[in-house]
């Protein structure tokens, strides 16, 4: 494989059938890696998707300033192209995520605003939304809203999955901006209209609910219920869990989210097994755990110390 | 046949303050009924008339029962289920 330039060498990341989790020869469960994308993460696809059709509307030109909400993936692909391309990147970013991620982003020359803990990303968002308001002239891609985020996976990721495996039943990822679920669902869906569309939604304990006002619903502008055929809630302790097991059984090294999303995974293909059905699982490795180790969960002795590293930590 | 259910805070003052309750039903309907007759007043918290309440969310195997067959979703003895409030809109 041979590219002309970094950003060219966005997606077309491998997809590994995981022998060891996997419930059956009949059921098997593979995962695409999408940490091998130059910054590390999933999220280099929408970013650079978003700036280059910015770019050819006229909304992003030379010199312009990019405001976007991020727990810190996005805001990392978004800081890396804009160096590249020579625009300013700003970051609203929660209070409480890893220092890693804050050293990344000012690593690429994003600077970084801090929205408070309580509310996580919806605070996040809504900071940034009244600095965008502040500021008309910075250009907020918005990837809670912006159609090229789930535009970037219905025309990478989706035809790359189902060339590599034309006999996926099943796809899960992380439910965040939706991008991802919105993208790979519609394109997989107009190829295979019985496949399974299937999110994992991080459940965070009491502690982080406890910060949060309940009446601050935010619901991505971007998320259509209709694209998907099921839901699974993933806590804390089985994220965490099924992080670890992919480390020691698979030996893929995976940040918490892509935990959440195994064991989703790992749900609807126990139930494929238990009704006698073969299936082809899909789940997205988002990122990779480096991001993370600070956290611990890696490093600690047992599980359960690594569930109890995590709690009242924002991890997806 | 015992079902494990986790309680969230919100609805602990039913259970006494315990984190998680077994109940028994073959599907979710006949399990809160059967937590109602040892936990009076759960029940009318969850459902409202013969479905769940708006901002109630219920997971079986950590799934969303709204995706499966709400509260008629049939049980299988060691299945678990987590009753949630609805936090960040539920995005439902």
């Amino acid at each position: 494989m041979r590219y002309d330039s970094p950003l060219a060498a966005v997606g077309n990341t491998p997809l590994v059938r995981l022998p060891r989790l996997s419930p059956s020869a009949d059921v098997r469960i593979w995962a695409k890696l999408e940490d091998r994308n130059p910054t590390g993460s999933i999220k280099d696809r929408p970013a650079l998707y978003m700036i280059e059709q910015a770019e050819k509307d006229g909304r992003l030109t030379p010199g312009c300033t990019i405001l976007e909400p991020t727990s810190g993936n996005t805001g990392i692909s978004l800081a890396m192209a804009a160096r590249l391309k020579g625009y300013r990147m700003v970051c609203v970013m929660p209070e409480n995520t890893s220092q890693e991620r804050r050293d990344l982003l000012a690593m690429w020359g994003a600077e970084i605003i801090s929205s408070p803990a309580a509310g996580g990303s919806n605070t996040a968002v809504r900071v940034a939304k009244e600095l965008s308001a502040e500021h008309p002239d910075w250009v907020m891609l918005y990837q809670y809203g912006n159609p090229d985020n789930a535009g970037a996976h219905y025309a990478t990721t989706g035809p790359e999955i189902l060339a590599d495996l034309p006999s996926i039943t099943h796809f899960v990822a992380g439910l965040g901006t939706t991008g991802t679920l919105m993208g790979v669902g519609r394109y997989l869906r107009e190829h295979k209209p019985d496949v399974k569309i299937v999110a994992a939604e991080p459940r965070y304990d009491d502690l982080v609910y406890g910060l949060r006002n309940l009446d601050e619903g935010f619901v991505p502008e971007l998320y259509d219920a209709s694209v998907l055929t099921t839901r699974f809630s993933v806590g804390s302790a089985d994220a965490v869990t099924r992080t670890r097991e992919l480390l020691q059984q698979e030996g893929i090294f995976a940040g918490v989210s892509t935990g959440a999303s195994l064991h989703a995974a790992i749900g609807v293909a126990r139930k494929a097994l238990k009704a006698g059905e073969s299936a082809d699982v899909v789940f997205l490795v988002a990122d990779g755990g480096w991001k993370y180790l600070s956290t611990g969960v890696y490093t600690a002795a047992t599980t359960e110390e690594a569930i109890e590293t995590l709690q009242g930590q924002l991890w997806a | 046949m015992a079902i494990e259910v986790r309680i969230p805070t919100i609805l602990r003052q039913y259970t006494d303050g315990q984190k998680a309750v077994e109940g028994s039903g073959d599907t979710l309907a006949e399990l809160f009924a059967d937590l109602e007759t040892r936990h009076s007043g759960i029940q009318a918290r969850i459902v409202d008339g013969a479905q769940l309440r708006r901002f109630v969310n219920v997971y079986l195997n950590d799934e969303d029962v709204r995706f499966l067959d709400g509260i008629d979703t049939k049980l299988s003895d060691g299945d678990s289920v987590t009753i949630l409030p609805a936090v960040a809109g539920g995005m439902a």
